[in-house]
């Protein structure tokens, strides 16, 4: 891409990749903002279904405008700061959320080849993003200085850390049967059977983990509106509330991407229909993922923190450290391990 | 010399990400400024205190807070660091071989009898 720049618009070679680089991060952005938005629509009219309601009508078709016109309002909205927060932290916090939840999409291969930065460390990459967005969340809930958001902040911190172990030691089973740190190598290796079924109970662990690590329901307590208001963003409105529901909502489709590149063959074609081209498996892979997150929400009753914690410390932790021994002790002992 | 052309390479993959936080940051930084630009900003010290269902807040945000909040932080560096022993483990098991197994099952023995302390002592509970 950069050689065809150069030659067509003349331009010196490192001008051309530098072009080019940024081409395909706004090839890769500005689709997500575009998706991010439309998942909002899909919520709430998913929701609306499970409900027997009928959701946003009134903007646009179907109401399909709704989280545009919704975009809009909160830019025009006030941004208030609170006269006892740290103004700088304040602010910085909902930036480094979105920010993070969107770099970890450098490294999601779209197809063959399709991807913006090939790194050969791209596991251990998403890992150090996924776990970064919890800075985002600390620094929200301490320089609000309310006691919701600090409340919100601390839980939400210990229920991301707590689940990051099990996302560990799940990845690591992958890592088993692969070889590799490299996201396209672990999609070439599920070009026969995915990894949701040999390791079908991981596969399991590592959704609801992608759950909690999202403060989804029904793992939501840091938000849990009933005893903490709004968590950690009580205090935030208009574009500073909008950074931090555009960074949890990019980071759902964020860990949907990794669950469908770990563990459902990420570009590879569904079983017997083969025809449709590689990105698009993906994408069908995020929007089902995206579309049980919902029916979770919509399905089940809000966890109490004890069992939150009990669950990932007391279950998930052990469960998933188990099978990783049985997964490495099992490919060692039929010698079934890549070399 | 090949050593260095295949550092460069391995660092030219590095480039589109730092060009990626670069724009990230740009469109986060506009949508923040921005709307502070266009949307006309009035606040009053009403609007600015601390949200307390209705109340003036009673006192600082920043009281004491669970203990067991920093245990769980504790734990998860013990563990986290564990995962980051077993990443390089997982990639090249398949080249140290059954000494490598052994090595790693003895590490994560070890851990496991920490993590059965910890139970033991109550750390993991939440009442």
């Amino acid at each position: 891409m950069a050689d065809f720049l150069a030659l067509h618009l003349g331009l010196p070679l490192a001008g051309a990749t530098l072009l080019a680089i940024i081409l395909k991060i706004l090839v890769i952005t500005v689709p997500l903002l575009i998706a991010m938005a439309m998942m909002t629509y899909m919520e709430r009219k998913v929701l609306a279904a499970i409900q027997l309601r009928q959701g946003p009508i009134l903007v646009g078709p179907f109401g399909l405008l709704q989280p545009f016109a919704d975009g809009l309002k909160l830019l025009t909205k006030e941004t208030i700061i609170p006269a006892g927060a740290n103004r700088a932290v304040f602010l910085i916090a909902p930036m480094l959320t979105f920010i993070m939840a969107l770099i970890a999409w450098a490294v999601i291969p779209f197809g063959e080849g399709l991807v913006l930065s090939d790194l050969n460390v791209g596991v251990l990459y998403l890992f150090a993003i996924s776990s970064l967005g919890v800075y985002g969340i600390i620094m929200s809930g301490w320089a609000s200085n309310s006691k919701y958001a600090f409340l919100g902040g601390l839980r939400s911190a210990a229920q991301m850390v707590s689940y990051e172990v099990s996302i560990g030691f799940v990845i690591i089973t992958v890592l088993l049967c692969v070889g590799s740190l490299n996201l396209s190598d672990i999609v070439r290796a599920q070009s026969h059977v995915w990894f949701c079924i040999p390791l079908f109970p991981m596969f399991v662990v590592f959704f609801i983990s992608a759950l909690a690590e999202t403060n989804r329901a029904p793992f939501d307590l840091p938000e849990g509106e009933s005893e903490l208001v709004g968590g950690f963003h009580t205090e935030y409105s208009a574009m500073t509330f909008a950074l931090f529901f555009l960074g949890e909502y990019i980071s759902m489709l964020l860990m949907s991407g990794m669950t469908s590149v770990l563990f459902l063959g990420g570009w590879q074609p569904f079983p017997f229909l083969g025809f449709i081209p590689g990105p698009l498996n993906l994408i069908i892979k995020i929007l089902l993922l995206m579309f049980v997150f919902i029916w979770v929400r919509g399905t089940l009753p809000r966890y109490r923190y004890d069992q939150l914690m009990r669950l990932g410390w007391k279950v998930f932790l052990p469960f998933s450290l188990i099978w990783v021994i049985l997964t490495a002790g099992f490919l060692v002992y039929f010698d079934k391990l890549p070399h | 010399m090949s050593s260095q052309v295949m550092s460069t390479e391995l660092l030219s993959q590095y480039l589109p990400i730092l060009i990626f936080v670069g724009i990230a940051a740009v469109i986060a930084a506009a949508m923040l400024f921005g709307s502070m630009l266009v949307a006309k900003q009035k606040p009053d010290s009403e609007k600015l205190s601390a949200y307390e269902c209705g109340f003036e807040p009673f006192n600082d945000a920043r009281s004491k807070f669970d203990v067991r909040f920093y245990l769980v932080a504790i734990l998860f560096i013990i563990f986290d660091l564990e995962v980051a022993f077993l990443f390089p483990w997982a990639v090249s098991l398949g080249r140290i071989g059954l000494f490598g197994f052994w090595s790693m099952m003895a590490f994560l023995g070890i851990l496991t009898i920490g993590f059965i302390y910890e139970w033991k002592k109550g750390a993991l509970d939440w009442e």
